[in-house]
């Protein structure tokens, strides 16, 4: 499968000072990757995983060229970042939403604010006014499209932040703890909106987050500590790793919770292989039968 | 208490005031403030206000929200007119304990607060018609030309575009915080002057700092939408004119012109 995103022994390092000669100074630097390889396939919906300070927003704002690595490559939508000159065309297929809504939102006008890249991009007025359309519709705000954000919910906000992305058309875009500010119905109905987009427009998903039910969801999940990665599987298959998980700072899915809980206790047939409630209510109504 | 801002409110709404091109209606408002300004007796004052009153009455907004927007300069009215009334030379009306006021005083009072009132009046028609949005845009159009003579036309109308989006959430924070301190026992309603100015500082400082921390994440998320200055961007609407534009343009420089000979005619005569 073709990859959308791949970082070859990808190091990155913070230094406290601009200038060159204090970033040569190996004390002043934070060092956050070294020499990190990962690959995003095309179409796929990976989740990071990783406890606070583990890098990655670092590595996220790599995938669409905010950061440039210290060394090693990093390619997205098959642009080098480093070709600076391309910065546009890489952000045009890689699109990010952050954390907090109110931060992202430019304008005061909801279909204003998702027509916001296409103005930078200077597409023509009546393709903008049909991809701002879409976008909405893709998100279901399309009925909120005249209202002001301080009208909506932190859901429906970042709904509108999301398809401010979409209206670009990218291939990928990079969610960085979308859903962390949010309440639970909001929180389902990002993920809802999320996945519809992987799973409807083919939209590559990397969706960063701490919620272990998100990424129950995903098709890969990346578990990330101290800047390298320590698992990378289906969900099932790294959630199992419940004991190595716990020992980087990591929760598991409550259904995995129980089901490692029971096999300690001598349930032998408890799989930790399950990972979501109905799974593991029908091994439990197996069991009480 | 922050919620009564009325600064800059947009009323919707779907009059011939409403639907005037905005680009127009900053020309005609300019046009009103030259009429203000250069009539020089009562009735060419009259005529600039009669001007005003048909520009209200086709707007449909209600006379409450024109009287509310004079609120904020009541001070200043009250200010310059005391001012006026006791610091101009002229024949003496009236004489207390030494303290004079004198007919001509009367008069530039007279007038300043008729020109002051109404130049509130006219330009809160302005934005009560047309939404901040629209406004913006005309505004940024209209000082285009002198964006060649590097003049940041569009830079200046990003910069009133955030701040638009931002003041109300700005305003939620503020009042967050000031529930967080007062939770904490801050007095922010009691005591001197001075006590609650020293009050403010903890309210502010977060204010700020959160401020900062707003808009370098803002200035990220637009570096993600491909923003790169004004060069080369395209607008989802643009601001169309037509015939009523024009006529309403020619009406108010009719009464401009009017009120100019009125006068002339009041000097010649
Ligand atoms: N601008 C910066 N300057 C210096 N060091 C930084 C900077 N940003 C992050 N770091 C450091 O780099 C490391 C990785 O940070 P990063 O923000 O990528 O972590 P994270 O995994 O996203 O954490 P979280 O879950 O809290 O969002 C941390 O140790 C952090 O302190
Ligand atoms: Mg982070």
């Amino acid at each position: 499968m073709d990859k959308i995103i791949s970082a070859e022994k990808l190091s990155f390092y913070y230094s406290d000072y601009s200038d060159d000669e204090a970033a040569e100074n190996e004390n002043s630097r934070v060092q956050v990757f070294d020499r990190l390889d990962l690959e995003i396939e095309k179409g796929s919906f990976t989740v990071i995983l990783g406890h606070n300070g583990c890098g990655k927003s670092t590595l996220a704002k790599h995938m669409n060229a905010i950061l440039l690595p210290c060394g090693g490559k990093m390619y997205s939508a098959g642009i080098d970042t480093s070709e600076t000159d391309r910065l546009f065309d890489i952000r045009k297929h890689i699109g990010m939403v952050f954390q907090n809504p109110d931060n992202q939102i430019v304008a005061s006008v909801v279909e204003e604010d998702v027509a916001f890249a296409l103005e930078n991009m200077g597409v023509p007025q009546d393709e903008m006014r049909e991809r701002v359309d879409s976008a909405l519709k893709a998100v279901g705000m399309y009925e909120y499209r005249e209202h002001s954000p301080s009208q909506l919910s932190g859901g429906q906000k970042q709904r509108v932040a999301i398809a401010g992305i979409i209206a670009m058309m990218p291939d990928c875009i990079v969610l960085d703890e979308p859903t962390a500010m949010l309440d639970p119905s909001g929180r389902r109905e990002v993920m809802k909106t999320i996945r519809r987009l992987n799973k409807e427009k083919g939209i590559t998903i990397v969706l960063i987050t701490h919620y272990m039910d998100e990424a129950a969801q995903a098709d890969r999940v990346v578990v990330m500590d101290k800047g390298r990665i320590i698992l990378d599987d289906i969900p099932q298959e790294v959630f199992s790793n419940v004991e190595m998980l716990r020992k980087v700072g990591l929760d598991v899915p409550q259904a995995t919770q129980l089901m490692y809980m029971m096999n300690k206790d001598g349930f032998k047939d408890a799989d930790v292989h399950i990972i979501d409630a109905e799974k593991c209510a029908d091994y439990l109504y197996e069991l009480l039968k | 208490m922050l919620k009564d801002i009325t600064i800059g409110q947009y009323f919707p709404g779907n009059s011939v005031i409403h639907r005037l091109d905005a680009r127009f209606k900053i020309a005609i408002t300019a046009i009103y403030i030259i009429m203000v300004f250069s009539a020089k007796s009562f009735i060419s004052l009259g005529a600039a206000f009669l001007f005003f009153v048909i520009a209200f009455l086709l707007s449909g907004i209600s006379v409450k929200l024109i009287i509310k927007s004079m609120k904020p300069i009541i001070p200043v009215i009250i200010f310059t007119s005391v001012l006026n009334i006791f610091f101009i030379d002229g024949v003496t009306v009236f004489e207390l304990f030494g303290i004079r006021i004198s007919d001509e005083g009367l008069l530039t009072s007279g007038y300043m607060i008729i020109r002051l009132v109404s130049l509130i009046c006219g330009s809160s028609l302005l934005t009560y018609t047309t939404s901040p949005i629209i406004l913006t845009d005309a505004i940024e159009q209209m000082l285009k030309p002198l964006s060649k003579l590097r003049f940041p036309a569009h830079e200046l109308a990003m910069m009133m575009t955030i701040a638009l989006r931002f003041i109300p959430t700005l305003i939620e924070e503020t009042d967050k915080i000031m529930s967080a301190q007062k939770a904490r026992g801050a007095e922010l309603d009691s005591g001197s002057f001075t006590d609650r100015a020293k009050a403010l500082i903890p309210i502010l400082i977060p204010l700020f700092v959160s401020s900062f921390r707003r808009a370098e994440e803002l200035a990220l998320a637009m570096e993600c939408r491909c923003y790169n200055g004004g060069e080369g961007r395209t607008k989802l609407k643009t601001l169309v004119s037509g015939g009523k534009d024009y006529a309403a343009l020619s009406l108010s420089l009719l009464f401009l012109a009017l009120i100019m000979i009125i006068d002339l005619g009041r000097v010649v005569l």
